[in-house]
């Protein structure tokens, strides 16, 4: 079954009197249970496609539907309840809330949910520690290293039991090791059943995902299968 | 949907992590509630003052006094009794006293005549108001006496040597001493003091019970008068039976003593006043200023909205990439603008808290600095809460709605 149907996806921009291409035509799909890497040199468009992927944005042209919703027609408070339930974001720079303990920043996306006080608490301290973080609920940000911030943010994206995990660049701020294991930590999710798409131009973190769909001015200029150019 | 429990904690919150900051930028409203507050209650003071004060006097009251008043303006004397509408000092008469008194609808008149002197007392001398009365003047000034008694229609007639006091006579000339059966010696005469009158307070311009009261033909005869025609007095105070009957009556006074004075309108040696009037006048009066000093105030809570846009603006665009990433996690325009516009009517609502408890302190301090009554109304009170969360929502609007339209994209690319 198909999480994502991306069709002949185009993004105009006009800068001064200047059109900018940002997507030109992109066709995809993406399977539920799938795990795919965006790469691509900047300017290529793969920040334009992960913000429409992630509701953030939406396209001049073509269709996208992700999980049933027709990202075109949604209006800003159906974008936002879109990002609310369908998304988990992981960024490059983790954007925890500094005045907020760890727990709190995971509650942060339910609060907009309205799930009730005492089942967000349960469920945020239930993913601090299936994220490895059981014994730092009241750690602020800048009590934490930066892979423990990543595993945070992580654990904020899972909150809203998105249908996919969108993450960009998730480890450009962190050391090679703590990258890798954020990195396992994303195999052992997508292993569990949960879709997740990197935007990244680290081959390493590339590498990690089954797929790989590379952009360039606006297009797709390949999407294969990673295990097949392993074998 | 956010919860309003969760929009509550938010916006308190982000008020506690800059506690400094909140404060100053409440302070603003704080300061413009405390004024209006303050300004207002003394405003209402003084409007209660001058209503006590005028009913302090009598109810139902005309006074009579010599001499003309011109539309509105001060009385005017005409020396000598010649020139102008004329008049003097002595136009009224206790003959114009019995005659009004025949008057319908009129229960008291009393004719008084006032003059001042020393008065002595165990070796103090003071210098109270002396006025000459009949025992009418009770009835007519709504006053009682509280120790002792007043002088009866026989002493008054016998022009005997008795005195009824104020209290504020008591305190200076007899502090320790019952003063009942105590003599004074009054511009060389000694008389015994039978009464005391029960304390009628400030009236605002003088201290009524700063008052010795002798009978009318004593002070005539005895104490002023010498150069002065027997039968005249200086004022004639007509306690009418009912309000309704005042305007009637007044009329009547006046008509009456046009007839007996020859006078016509516009050259009257006497004056009457209603006090009901000079009371509504003087009312009107201390309203404006009461608005006044409130419109003022309030220019001082326009201000402190100012201040809180400005630091709501500042706080909109320092937490740019926080409302981004707000917006990123699901959080829709409504829940911003919310969150935002709340924290501006809480910094605004608690300056209203504060500066209504200090407004009331204020007003407590000059009232009973300038002697007034402390007037607080809970509708003024509840008023100047709700004004300032109105300033809240009017001036944490654009704000809000600035943080509420922020691109997420933009905002979260945002350093």
């Amino acid at each position: 079954m198909d999480l994502i149907v991306a069709n002949d996806l185009v993004k105009h921009y006009f800068m001064g009197e200047e059109t900018v291409h940002a997507l030109d035509g992109v066709s995809f799909t993406i399977p539920v249970g799938d795990y795919c890497a965006i790469v691509g040199p900047s300017g290529s468009g793969k920040s334009t496609l992960m913000n429409i992927l992630g509701g953030l944005d939406t396209p001049t042209g073509g269709r996208i539907v992700i999980d049933d919703a027709d990202i075109g027609t949604l209006s800003d408070e159906g974008l936002a309840g879109f990002r609310n339930k369908t998304i988990g974001f992981i960024f490059q720079s983790f954007n925890l809330l500094p005045r907020l303990t760890a727990l709190e920043n995971v509650e942060l996306p339910m609060i907009y949910g309205g799930v009730d006080p005492k089942e967000r608490r349960e469920r945020a301290a239930g993913l601090l520690t299936r994220v490895g973080l059981g014994e730092r609920f009241g750690h602020r940000p800048t009590q934490l290293s930066g892979g423990q911030q990543q595993r945070v943010a992580i654990a904020r994206a899972l909150a809203g039991e998105p249908a996919l995990l969108l993450a960009d660049e998730p480890t450009g701020a962190l050391d090679t090791h703590t990258g890798k294991e954020i990195l396992a930590l994303f195999r052992e999710l997508n292993q569990e059943g949960v879709t997740v798409v990197v935007v990244t131009h680290d081959p390493e973190v590339a590498a990690n995902a089954k797929r790989t769909i590379e952009m360039r001015d606006g297009k797709i200029i390949r999407d294969q299968k990673n295990g097949a150019r392993a074998a | 949907m956010m919860r309003t429990s969760d929009l509550v904690s938010s916006a308190m919150r982000a008020l506690r992590s800059n506690p400094l900051r909140s404060a100053l930028t409440a302070l603003g409203v704080i300061i413009g509630v405390s004024s209006v507050v303050a300004m207002v209650s003394l405003g209402s003071g003084a409007q209660a003052q001058v209503e006590r004060s005028i009913a302090s006097l009598g109810s139902n009251l005309l006074i009579v006094v010599p001499g003309s008043m011109r539309g509105g303006g001060g009385v005017r004397m005409a020396a000598g009794g010649s020139s102008g509408g004329g008049g003097g000092w002595d136009s009224l008469t206790l003959d114009d006293a019995t005659a009004v008194a025949q008057l319908d609808g009129v229960i008291a008149v009393a004719p008084s005549q006032r003059t001042r002197g020393q008065v002595i007392a165990n070796g103090v001398n003071w210098n109270p108001q002396i006025e000459g009365v009949t025992p009418a003047y009770l009835t007519a000034r709504d006053w009682s006496v509280e120790q002792g008694r007043f002088f009866d229609d026989t002493e008054e007639r016998q022009a005997r040597r008795v005195v009824v006091i104020g209290q504020t006579v008591v305190d200076q000339l007899f502090p320790n001493v019952d003063p009942l059966g105590e003599t004074v010696r009054i511009n060389g005469g000694q008389y015994e003091v039978i009464g005391v009158l029960a304390s009628k307070g400030q009236n605002g311009f003088q201290d009524q019970d700063d008052i010795v009261l002798a009978p009318l033909t004593t002070v005539k005869r005895r104490i002023s008068g010498r150069n002065r025609r027997a039968d005249t007095v200086s004022q004639i105070s007509v306690k009418a039976e009912s309000e309704q009957a005042l305007t009637r009556v007044e009329e009547d006074v006046t008509n009456l003593l046009r007839q007996r004075h020859r006078t016509r309108e516009g050259e009257d040696d006497f004056t009457v006043q209603n006090l009901s009037s000079v009371s509504e006048a003087m009312q009107q009066t201390t309203q404006v200023f009461t608005y006044l000093l409130g419109g003022i105030s309030a220019v001082s809570l326009l201000v402190g909205g100012i201040g809180i846009m400005n630091i709501m603006l500042v706080s909109v665009t320092e937490r740019t990439r926080e409302i981004g990433l707000r917006k990123a996690l699901g959080a829709r325009e409504s829940d911003i603008l919310h969150q935002f516009g709340l924290e501006a009517v809480a910094l605004s609502v608690a300056g209203g808290v504060v500066g209504l408890a200090l407004g009331v302190l204020a007003a407590w301090g000059m009232t009973t600095l300038f002697n007034l009554p402390l007037v607080l109304s809970p509708l003024n009170a509840a008023l100047a809460i709700l004004f300032s969360g109105f300033v809240g929502v009017l001036f944490g609007a654009y704000p809000a709605w600035r943080a509420a339209r922020l691109d997420p994209i933009e905002a979260l690319r945002r350093e």
